[in-house]
C-alpha cells in the first residue's frame, strides 16, 4: 500500500501536453461497458439454463447474445484498448496526442455512438448475422471513419515521438489498429437494400462468405483480443512489476511470427464443413505453427517478473496481470490443440469451444483490462486507489468465477461431443440431440454461477473506481481551498465524474 | 541516452533503451522455444505435403496420401452399412408380425427404431415417446387412436395421418359449434365426461346430454364411448384425453375440434427403417396382437 502511494506522488508530476482527459473518458467507458457486457452475458447464460427467461421477441437468446458479445468485445475490450493505447503511446513517445483535443474527442464520441447504434439494433433484429461483425452497413461506415481517426491519431503521435525507437507495446498496438481496419473493411463489404433502410446483403456468398467471415472472426481474436492486449501487457506488466522486459530479441521474433501466422489460421473454424479440404488443412497447419509464437509473448510477460516473484504475494494488481498472461498461455495451447482435425471432430459445435473462448476472454482479456484499470485510475485521477482489499476480493471472486465457467464448459462440451458420436452395439446412434441438451442443464447452471461471480467482481471494481474518483475530487477541492499552487494548476481544468 | 547496464537481479545486460522507465534485457531466446517452434514447422509442412493443402488454378493438389474428406465419409458410411446389411435384409425378408419373435432381430429392430425415433419422431412425441399433453399423443400406453397391432402402427407411420397421401389415415370430426346451441354443447360435454366416471353409471341415462350424444356422437365414438379405430375416433370412457380432460377443454373440442396430423413417412424413410420404428413403438405400447 505504501509503495503505491509514493509511486502515485512520484508520478503526480504532470508532463504538459499529455492528453489525459481522453484516457480518463475511455477508462470510465471501459468500466461502464464492462457492466453492460457482463450483465448481458449472465442473462443469456440464464436463458440457456431456463428457457422460460426468453421473454419476448426482443429479449430472446438469439437477439441478446450479440449484445453480450459486442458488449464485451467491441465495447468493454475496445474501450480498454483505446484507453491504454492512447495512454501508452504518449508515455512511451514522450509526446502528446497528434490531432489535438478535438480529434480525440471526436474519436471518443464516435466510438461510443457506434456501440450504441449497434447494441440497440440487435434486440430489434438489425444484424448482418456475422459473428463479431453484426452491425449493419451504416454503423460499419461510421466505425470505419472512427477507426481511421484512431489510426491517424496513433501513427501521428508515433511519428512525432521524442524517443529514438518505437517501444514494443506500440508495435503491437499499431499491428492491431491496421489489421482490424483491413478485416473490418473486407468482411463488411455489403450492398444496402436502400439508403433509408437498415438491411444490406454481403458481397460474398456461400462458403466464400463463410471463409471471409472466419478469416475476419479469427483475426478479431488474433489482433483485437490478442495483439492489442499483448501491447497492453508490454507496458503494464513491467510498470507494475518495476522490472525490465525479459528479452528484447524474443519480442522481435514473436511479434513477426505472430503477425505473419495468425492471419492464415481462420479456416480452422470451418473444419468438417463445405470448405474445400485443402483450405482446412492449411488452416490447421498454420494454427499449429502459431502455438509457439503465442507462447513467446507469454514467456516475455511472465519472465519479466524474474527476480520479483515475491511481488505476486502482496500485489493483487500485478497478480491480475500475470494470471492474465498465464491464461493467455493456456488458451493459446488449447487453440492449436482444438484446430487439429481429429480433436476438432470431437469439439466442433460443442460448448468446449465456448469454454475455450471464455478462458481467453475472462482469463486473458478481462484480467489484463482489470489490472490495467487498477494501474491507471490512481495515476489518471492522482489519488491512491480507494481500497486494495477490494482489489484482492475482486481477484479471488473473478478467479473462482472463471474456474467454474471453464470447467463446466469443458465437461459439458466433451460430454456433448461424446454423446453425439456414441453408437450402440448394432451401429445406431445412441442418443438423440434432445438427450444431449437435457444433459447440459446442470453445467449451464454452474456456468451461470461462474458468470454471476465474475459480474460481482466487476461491480466491486466499478465501486472502487468510483470511490477513488470521488476521493480525488474532494482532495482537489481541499487543495483549491487552501490555495496551494498544487498539481491542478498545471493541468487544464477537468470535469470528470 | 543509450547506456547499457547490468540488471542486478538476473545478471543480464539491458539494451540501453528506456521508455517511460521501462528497460529491456538482452536475454537470449530460450532454446526450447526455438526448437519447439522449428518442430511445429517441420510437422506442419510434413502434414501439408501428405494432405491436400494447395489450390491450383482449376482444382487443388491432392497431397501424397490422396486423402479426401468425401472418400473418408463414403468409406465410413459404407462400412457401417455393410455391418448392418445382414440384419436389415432379414428385417425386410421377415413378415412384419414375426420380427419380434426372433429375439436377436427384435433387439436390432428396437435399437434401430430408437435411433430413427430420436431423429424423426421425438420432436413431437418426445424423447421416450411420452407425447405432449394437449398436442401429440403418448405412445407408451395402450390407448391407440388408429390401432395398436404392429401392422396398424406400421400403416400409420408409413402413410401418415390426415396428409395429402391417398392412403393416409383420415377422418374429420364435425365442428358442432355450427349445428348445436351453446347449452346443447355443454350438456353433451357433461355427458362425455360422465362416461369415465363410474359413480354416475346409474344416473347417466337421465342426463340431458344422453340424447344429444346418441344423435351426434355415438356413430363414431360408440354407445358407451368406447371409440372406433377405423375412424381414429378416440375412446371417451377412459381417463386419457389428448386435448385435455377439463370441462372447458371438452367443450372446446366439441365446438371446434383439433385434429392431429402426422407426416407420410414412406417418402422420407426406407421400408426397413419404418419397420424398425413400428417394432419399437409396438413394444412401447403394450404389444397388442
Amino acid at each position: 500500500m505504501h509503495g503505491i502511494i509514493t509511486q502515485d506522488e512520484r508520478q503526480a508530476v504532470v508532463i504538459p501536453g499529455y492528453d489525459e482527459q481522453i484516457v480518463r473518458w475511455f477508462t470510465l467507458a471501459t468500466v461502464i461497458w464492462a457492466l453492460v457486457g457482463l450483465s448481458a452475458g449472465l442473462l443469456v447464460a440464464l436463458q440457456l439454463t431456463f428457457p422460460s427467461l426468453n421473454f419476448s421477441e426482443y429479449a430472446t437468446f438469439g437477439r441478446l447474445r450479440p449484445v453480450h458479445v459486442s458488449g464485451v468485445v467491441l465495447a468493454f475490450a475496445g474501450n480498454a484498448l483505446l484507453a491504454t493505447s492512447l495512454y501508452v503511446v504518449q508515455r512511451t513517445c514522450q509526446v502528446g496526442l497528434w490531432g489535438g483535443r478535438q480529434l480525440s474527442m471526436l474519436l471518443f464520441f464516435g466510438y461510443q455512438l457506434v456501440l450504441v447504434l449497434a447494441l440497440t439494433g440487435y434486440p430489434l433484429g438489425i444484424t448482418q448475422s456475422k459473428e463479431y461483425a453484426e452491425p449493419e452497413w451504416y454503423a460499419d461506415l461510421l466505425l470505419l471513419a472512427v477507426w481511421l481517426t484512431y489510426l491517424a491519431i496513433f501513427t501521428g503521435t508515433l511519428a512525432r515521438r521524442r524517443e529514438p525507437h518505437i517501444y514494443v507495446a506500440n508495435w503491437f498496438y499499431l499491428a492491431f489498429i491496421i489489421t482490424v481496419a483491413v478485416l473490418h473493411i473486407v468482411n463488411n463489404l455489403a450492398i444496402p437494400v436502400s439508403f433509408v433502410g437498415t438491411k444490406s446483403y454481403s458481397q460474398f456468398a456461400g462458403v466464400q462468405d463463410a471463409l471471409i467471415q472466419w478469416w475476419y472472426g479469427h483475426n478479431m481474436i488474433g489482433f483485437f483480443l490478442t495483439a492489442g492486449f499483448i501491447g497492453m501487457m508490454y507496458y503494464f506488466v513491467p510498470k507494475q512489476a518495476e522490472r525490465p522486459i525479459y528479452s528484447y530479441r524474443l519480442s522481435i521474433v514473436h511479434f513477426w511470427a505472430l503477425i505473419f501466422l495468425y492471419i492464415w489460421a481462420g479456416p480452422h473454424h470451418l473444419h468438417y464443413s463445405a470448405l474445400p479440404d485443402w483450405a482446412q488443412t492449411l488452416g490447421m497447419a498454420f494454427s499449429i505453427m502459431l502455438w509457439i509464437p503465442s507462447w513467446g509473448g507469454m514467456i516475455n510477460g511472465i519472465m519479466t517478473l524474474s527476480g520479483a516473484w515475491g511481488k505476486l504475494r502482496s500485489d493483487p494488481i500485478l497478480r491480475f496481470l500475470v494470471v492474465a498472461v498465464a491464461f493467455y498461455g493456456m488458451a493459446t495451447f488449447e487453440g492449436p490443440l482444438m484446430s487439429i482435425k481429429a480433436v476438432n471432430a470431437l469439439s466442433h459445435y460443442t460448448d468446449w469451444t465456448v469454454g475455450h473462448v471464455h478462458s481467453g476472454a475472462l482469463g486473458w482479456v478481462a484480467f489484463m483490462v482489470f489490472g490495467s484499470i487498477y494501474y491507471l485510475v490512481p495515476r489518471l485521477w492522482r489519488s491512491p486507489l480507494w481500497s486494495h482489499r477490494l482489489v484482492e476480493w475482486h481477484f479471488w471472486i473473478a478467479t473462482i468465477g472463471i474456474v467454474l465457467y471453464i470447467t463446466a464448459m469443458w465437461v459439458a462440451g466433451i460430454a456433448q461431443g461424446l454423446m453425439w458420436r456414441a453408437y450402440d452395439q448394432f451401429g445406431f446412434l445412441q442418443y438423440s440431440f434432445a438427450d444431449s441438451v437435457a444433459m447440459l442443464h446442470p453445467y449451464y447452471l454452474v456456468r451461470a454461477l461462474g458468470g454471476l461471480l465474475y459480474l460481482l467482481g466487476a461491480l466491486l471494481m466499478a465501486f472502487n473506481v468510483f470511490m477513488t474518483i470521488a476521493a480525488s475530487r474532494s482532495r482537489r477541492a481541499n487543495l483549491r481551498q487552501s490555495e496551494r499552487p498544487g498539481i491542478d494548476s498545471m493541468r487544464p481544468s477537468v470535469s470528470e465524474g | 541516452m543509450s547506456v547499457q547496464e547490468r540488471d542486478p537481479l538476473t545478471g543480464q545486460v539491458t539494451t540501453g533503451h528506456e521508455w517511460d522507465g521501462i528497460k529491456e534485457l538482452r536475454t537470449p531466446i530460450p532454446n526450447w522455444w526455438l526448437i519447439t517452434f522449428i518442430v511445429t514447422w517441420v510437422l506442419s509442412i510434413g502434414y501439408l505435403v501428405l494432405y491436400p493443402s494447395f489450390a491450383t488454378t482449376k482444382s487443388y493438389a491432392p497431397g501424397i496420401l490422396g486423402w479426401s474428406s468425401r472418400n473418408d465419409l463414403s468409406e465410413a458410411t459404407q462400412q457401417a452399412r455393410d455391418m448392418q446389411s445382414a440384419w436389415r435384409n432379414q428385417i425386410l425378408a421377415t413378415p412384419l408380425e414375426q420380427i419380434e419373435d426372433n429375439e436377436e432381430l427384435r433387439r436390432f429392430a428396437v435399437a434401430g427404431g430408437v435411433a430413427a425415433f430420436n431423429e424423426n419422431c421425438a420432436a413431437c412425441h418426445g424423447v421416450g415417446a411420452v407425447g405432449q399433453i394437449g398436442q401429440f399423443p403418448s405412445l407408451i400406453d395402450d390407448d391407440w387412436l388408429w390401432g395398436g397391432t404392429i401392422t396398424d402402427i406400421h400403416t400409420t407411420i408409413r402413410h401418415g395421418i390426415r396428409t395429402a397421401s391417398d392412403d393416409a389415415r383420415a377422418s374429420e370430426m364435425p365442428a358442432f359449434g355450427d349445428v348445436m346451441t351453446g347449452e346443447e354443447i355443454v350438456a353433451t360435454a357433461d355427458y362425455v365426461l360422465s362416461l369415465s366416471d363410474r359413480s354416475l353409471d346409474a344416473m347417466r341415462a337421465s342426463m340431458p346430454g344422453a340424447a344429444l350424444f346418441a344423435d351426434n356422437c355415438e356413430s363414431c365414438h360408440g354407445a358407451g364411448g368406447e371409440g372406433n379405430r377405423e375412424f381414429g375416433a378416440p375412446r371417451l370412457n377412459d381417463a386419457i384425453w389428448l386435448y385435455g380432460g377439463t370441462r372447458d377443454a371438452v367443450i372446446r373440442q366439441i365446438t371446434q375440434p383439433k385434429m392431429g396430423q402426422m407426416p407420410t413417412w414412406e417418402s422420407r424413410l426406407d421400408e426397413g427403417t419404418i419397420r424398425m420404428l413400428a417394432v419399437y413403438v409396438h413394444t412401447l405400447g403394450g404389444g397388442e396382437k
